[in-house]
């Protein structure tokens, strides 16, 4: 009894039932393609949320109004204010920069072109706090604050959706039917999963308390915000940024220690550990359901195997005859149906991973076909040959000889 | 040498207890050429599957080569067929898409034989039945009477203690059959090889040198043959009908 001659025992009986192997195969194809291709396509999808996450800077810090959620939709518990940014600036420490912004959906347009895009209102050190990189034209100098200019720097896809190509720099839309010029494009950082800070429209955030957001953006007569965005000295550093931010809202707005903040401080590092977990989760439930078809794909190796046993029974008989031992039968058709998993495991992860490709292809996610991933599906289809080959292997090797050799 | 003593075999089939073999006893020497003859149902082929230890007995005791057979477990069984036990069948029984070689190879799988010398074994083996230009051949472009050759070689390559041969020339026409008989006398007379020769015609047992008649799961005759029919000869005008399995058979119903 040696392995080798084993493998060459089984492929014969294989390649004697070309269509019924390759049929047989194909479930296990199937199975572990899928494993391959939606663990690929949801490791990529969070590395891609990660990347983008850190690419907002690790030091960031983001306050912002927290959101209840209940019958009627949501609510903001508090309302941020503008004059709580100029308390954070004047009050904390440890603070490289700091950047509140205003943020609304509103109608876009050019000529013949109308489109609905966040539009965010900025200071000009919103571009070093979110680390955002001009393409082309320049961003907003104070000057274009101060004097409430109708100047908009806008996102890499609202660049290609609303002008399809042409230079935009110096071009009017038109916010809510107020005229804007643009004057610079921002970099694309690329989309991933839910968040694209390419279809963004920035304009300066005193232009917009005045033209665009009117009543919406005020509070009793005060101006608010939707968030701020403040980088910390240092990665040290962004827990007391926290803790200061906080004792400043709680006096601002006049809370005590016990009452509830209503604003949420956050790094980045939260998010980021909270959004990895999601992906994670949705990574393993995608996984499982794959699994799902690899397991269905062993009952038809199980199935096939049976009906094998059954239609060798002489051969089975005869084997015995000629002094095989019941674990050299076991063997031979734990070696058929491991090989047939084997083969459609190759294959599965051959196409699993051109399906991932297709998907980075066509820039949908970037997949990440990465080496643990591949020798999961190939260990676990083995282990589905294995587990569905032992019951009819079992049966084959417990057949009498004399009645196997009677068989017709 | 095997010894069997007072061997019974009993079946249940459903509730009624069914004595297949009921008390057999038999010494057959090393290079004896025997035939167990008897109708069908006369146990004959459970007296085989227990010479050929595919089964043990419900009661009695065997010895192959003086070793105790008859309460061997299953594994020891396999182990005792692939040392000592050559089979040829009615059926043939070859791999379908495997050559003649590979066939005759099988055994030598299982007993342990390295690699490099089943080769030479079974090319040494078709020789003997004289196949060895047909050993690539696949048993689908052998005629019948090189298949039941082919198995004849792969009954001997393990160079065994008894070759159990079960109607082997019951699929074949006459001259062939006759072709097959003559090449176990020349194993029986010039290799001095054991056969045992299982079969219900009256003139294929007449070519061994002792037959055992069976009968309901007796040895009801065992007589020493001293002239055997010499494989060839035309079978006989008394022997034609009455003693030819399908007839017997005919008959019981």
């Amino acid at each position: 009894m040696n392995v080798i001659n084993n493998i060459r025992i089984a492929i014969r009986a294989l390649r004697s039932n070309m269509l019924r192997s390759s049929l047989t195969v194909l479930g296990i194809v199937i199975g572990v393609a899928a494993v391959v291709a939606l663990l690929s396509i949801g490791r990529g999808a969070t590395q891609g949320i990660t990347s983008q996450v850190e690419g907002m800077g690790t030091n960031l810090v983001t306050v912002s109004s927290s959101r209840r959620f209940g019958p009627g939709g949501s609510s903001s518990t508090q309302t941020l204010l503008y004059s709580d940014y100029e308390a954070i600036v004047s009050k904390v420490n440890n603070i490289a920069g700091i950047a509140p912004y205003y943020s609304s959906q509103e109608t876009v347009s050019t000529t013949n072109k109308t489109s609905t895009y966040n539009v965010t209102g900025v200071t000009t050190s919103y571009q070093d706090v979110t680390l955002q990189t001009i393409g082309t034209g320049r961003f907003f100098t104070s000057e274009d604050g101060l004097a409430k200019k109708r100047v908009a720097v806008i996102g890499a896809t609202v660049s290609s959706d609303l002008f399809e190509g042409l230079n935009p720099i110096g071009r009017t839309i038109k916010i809510n039917n107020v005229d804007f010029e643009v004057i610079g494009v921002l970099a694309s950082k690329g989309t991933s999963g839910f968040m694209s800070g390419d279809s963004t429209v920035l304009i300066p955030l005193e232009t917009g308390y005045s033209k665009v957001y009117g009543t919406r953006a005020m509070s009793n007569g005060k101006n608010t915000l939707s968030g701020i965005s403040i980088s910390a000295k240092d990665a040290e550093s962004v827990n007391t940024v926290i803790s200061e931010c906080e004792n400043v809202l709680r006096s601002q707005h006049k809370l005590g220690l016990n009452d509830d903040l209503g604003f949420s401080v956050s790094s980045q590092a939260q998010m980021l550990s909270s959004l990895s977990t999601i992906t994670d989760t949705l990574t393993a439930f995608l996984g499982a359901i794959a699994g799902i078809s690899l397991l269905v794909g062993g009952i038809g190796i199980m199935n096939i195997t049976l009906v094998s046993v059954t239609e060798r029974t002489r051969e089975i008989g005869l084997r015995k005859a000629v002094g095989a031992p019941r674990k050299a039968i076991l063997f031979q058709f734990l070696v058929e149906t491991v090989t047939l998993s084997l083969i459609g495991g190759v294959l599965g992860i051959a196409l699993g991973a051109a399906i991932a490709g297709v998907f980075t292809f066509l820039g949908l996610i970037k997949a990440a076909v990465t080496a643990d991933v591949l020798v999961l599906a190939f260990t676990f289809s083995a282990l589905i040959g294995l587990f569905f080959g032992l019951y009819p292997a079992w049966q084959a090797s417990k057949l009498s000889p004399i009645e196997a050799l009677r068989y017709e | 040498m095997i010894e069997a003593k007072d061997i019974t075999k009993l079946y249940k089939l459903g509730g009624d207890e069914v004595h297949a073999l009921a008390g057999v006893s038999l010494k057959i020497k090393d290079g004896e050429m025997v035939s167990i003859m008897g109708p069908s149902g006369s146990g004959k082929s459970t007296l085989m599957a227990i010479l050929g230890c595919l089964d043990t007995p419900t009661s009695g005791e065997y010895y192959v080569d003086d070793k105790p057979v008859a309460k061997l477990k299953e594994n020891q069984l396999a182990n005792l067929r692939a040392h000592k036990i050559g089979f040829v069948f009615q059926q043939f029984n070859l791999l379908p898409r495997t050559s003649a070689l590979e066939n005759v190879m099988l055994p030598l799988t299982y007993d342990g034989t390295k690699i490099k010398d089943r080769i030479t074994r079974a090319e040494a083996a078709l020789e003997i039945v004289g196949l060895k230009d047909r050993m690539k051949h696949h048993p689908n472009q052998l005629s019948g009477g090189q298949q039941q050759r082919v198995a004849i070689a792969r009954a001997l390559v393990n160079d065994p203690a008894i070759l159990l041969a079960d109607e082997p020339t019951g699929n074949l026409d006459s001259k062939t059959g006759a072709e097959i008989m003559a090449l176990f006398q020349d194993l029986h007379n010039d290799k001095h090889q054991t056969v045992i020769y299982v079969t219900h015609d009256a003139f294929i047992a007449r070519h061994t040198n002792r037959i055992i008649h069976l009968m309901d799961g007796k040895v009801v005759h065992d007589e020493i043959n001293k002239n055997p029919i010499k494989a060839g000869t035309e079978r006989p005008d008394d022997l034609l009908f009455n003693n030819n399995g399908n007839g017997a058979k005919e008959k019981q119903k």
